[in-house]
């Protein structure tokens, strides 16, 4: 009997990748925010006198086009994919389905989120390495480890937007917590400045949440901020913090799927 | 009569309760919880290999029900079997053994060409290729699929999905199969083309049927057997001509004359309506006392018909007039008491 995760993951792939029109749209934001992001975190460590917690205006330079590159995949904004399927009645028609509804969602957001890296993630990329270069550690230990950091990352993206989602079997409107969520994830995944430049209060604060495993971790282990046995425990806290969303959720869909009201059809 | 041992019951439902908690907002700040009772009460049972139609009113608990037996909702209160597993708490390994289809949804995937959704639903079914190629090539065949399976389902007509819809519910081979509504919105040609499916299915695997419709067709050529709902309770459970006795449910017979003339009153008929003095006329028959073709015979006999229809008795019609009809039977009961 095969599995049905593996095609699932595929058809995500596969659904994401027929809109080729908003891949590109997003491809060009994300780099030209990149240079505006580069332009602002540089300037920034030259004020400081050209370094601030260990970034150098290279390392800075490269940790804008990098979280800009990864920012699709990890998907730091909230969607509200499910949350639609739960206000109109469709999700009767997933959980009439003999799969794990949160193993499905997780296959399909895999799916989505490995053909965002490519035309979401070059891009950015390669106008960052033309521009202000790039400070890549170039091992390919460091990248095997990076591919399951952002793994990990998008995993743990995958298993809080799903929570935001699953508040519709409580909420009539979900996009109240979808703004607030993006913002908070905006700040505290590191997307808009390294975690390592927030004052303490806030470090405290990151760190006590899972978003700083979605994009800082895989950023700070590909571009080699962390290595060898600090990488494996940056790699260890992401497990763990997956593990936590992922049976939150569970136990979330499994109470909110009760609750589940569909009048008409 | 004596009776065969009779077929497993596949579906059961004793004294089902289903409320919905409806919240509304009254003023800025402050929300009305309002209790609405979708089914009230319900019990029926369904044998295997029956073909059941389950009619009733706009909000008369039917959706609902079909939900219920799927184990996508969960029961208030009362008991429901399907397959003889509990559906809330054993649903997805129900899922394998029932095929649904809710026609105003869809369980193919928007984006992707339809073969990828038959693809996709294999594997969630976890068949193994030998089996499902050969169900999906029979399914394409017999619902004419071949033309647009490399589509994608956003780009199918409405008849088109609606084919690949029931497919879809029918690749695993269940045993019992749940349709809400199948033929809403289709036109004649294809859901007279649906219809030929299901009973075609219905004779060559035995697959059990439980259809929720608007539309009296349906029931007319699918099902031998009609639960009608009301308020979440069932208000009648028996054979269509039953039905139609209990309520007296006419059908309709519309002609078109060559020339205008005086209201036909023939044998068997009434004379419901005249428009264009005597064009058009619509004459009402009870299919229990004379058939469509005698009244059109009787009235070909005394003016010239240019064309015809028969209109089927409404849904709604009929449900309103079963109520009607109890209510007057009670009444009739109190009478005799006093």
């Amino acid at each position: 009997m095969p599995t049905p995760y593996p095609a699932l993951l595929v058809a995500g792939f596969r659904r994401f990748s027929t809109y080729r029109a908003a891949t590109a749209a997003g491809a060009l934001t994300n780099t030209v925010f990149g240079a505006v992001k580069a332009a602002v975190l540089v300037g920034t460590v030259a004020a400081a006198g050209g370094s601030v917690s260990g970034y150098g205006a290279a390392q800075a330079a490269t940790f804008a086009w990098v979280t800009q590159a990864l920012l699709a995949p990890v998907a730091v904004f909230a969607d509200d994919e499910l949350a639609q399927r739960v206000r109109t009645g469709d999700v009767a028609v997933d959980l009439a389905r003999p799969v794990d509804l949160q193993l499905a969602a997780w296959a399909d957001d895999l799916g989505r989120a490995a053909y965002t890296v490519l035309p979401r993630g070059l891009p950015p990329l390669a106008v960052g390495a033309l521009t202000t270069g790039l400070a890549l550690p170039g091992r390919v230990d460091g990248y095997l480890l990076a591919v399951v950091a952002l793994a990990l990352g998008v995993s743990i993206s995958f298993g809080c937007r799903h929570l935001v989602n699953l508040s519709a079997f409580w909420l009539t409107d979900v996009r109240g917590l979808t703004t607030l969520y993006t913002v908070v994830a905006t700040v505290l995944t590191g997307l808009s400045v390294p975690v390592g430049w927030f004052p303490p209060w806030l470090a405290v604060l990151a760190a006590a949440t899972p978003f700083p495993s979605m994009l800082q971790a895989p950023v700070d282990v590909l571009t080699g901020r962390v290595a060898g046995a600090e990488a494996l425990r940056v790699l260890a806290t992401q497990v763990a913090w997956l593990g936590a969303v992922l049976l939150l959720g569970r136990v979330v869909l499994a109470r909110g799927s009760r609750r589940l009201v569909v009048q008409g059809g | 009569m004596t009776r065969r041992t009779s077929p497993e019951v596949v579906l059961e439902v004793r004294d089902l309760v289903r409320d919905y908690v409806v919240r509304r907002p009254v003023g800025r700040f402050r929300r009305e919880r309002r209790v609405v009772r979708a089914v009230d009460g319900l019990s029926l049972q369904v044998r295997a290999g029956e073909a059941v139609g389950f009619i009733g009113a706009n909000g008369a608990g039917k959706s609902t029900t079909v939900k219920l037996l799927t184990g996508v909702l969960v029961p208030t209160s009362g008991t429901v079997r399907t397959c003889g597993l509990e559906p809330s708490r054993q649903r997805r390994e129900l899922a394998r053994r029932i095929g649904v289809v809710f026609g105003q949804r869809s369980q193919l995937w928007w984006d992707l060409p339809l073969a990828e959704s038959f693809r996709l639903l294999a594997a969630i079914h976890r068949l193994p290729r030998p089996a499902w190629e050969p169900r999906l090539a029979d399914l394409v065949d017999r619902l004419d699929l071949g033309g647009f399976l490399t589509t994608p389902v956003r780009q199918l007509s409405l008849g088109q999905r609606m084919r690949g819809e029931v497919a879809a519910a029918l690749l695993h081979s269940p045993g019992v199969l749940l349709l809400d509504e199948p033929t809403i919105g289709l036109d004649v040609l294809a859901s007279e083309r649906l219809r030929r499916f299901l009973r075609s299915e219905r004779e060559e695997h035995g697959t059990t049927l439980l259809l929720t419709t608007h539309d009296m067709g349906d029931v007319q050529r699918l099902c031998d057997r009609v639960l009608v709902v009301d308020g979440g309770r069932l208000a009648y459970d028996g054979d269509l001509p039953g039905l139609a006795r209990r309520v007296g449910a006419q059908r309709v017979l519309v002609v078109d004359l060559a020339a205008p003339g005086p209201p036909l009153h023939v044998e068997g008929a009434t004379v419901l309506a005249v428009e264009g003095d005597g064009l058009r006329q619509r004459l009402a028959f009870s299919p229990e006392r004379t058939t469509a073709a005698e009244v059109l015979a009787r009235v070909a006999a005394v003016a010239d018909v240019r064309d015809l229809s028969v209109e089927e008795p409404d849904v709604a019609d009929v449900v309103r007039q079963l109520y009607a009809a109890a209510a007057q039977e009670q009444r009739r009961a109190g009478d005799r008491e006093s």
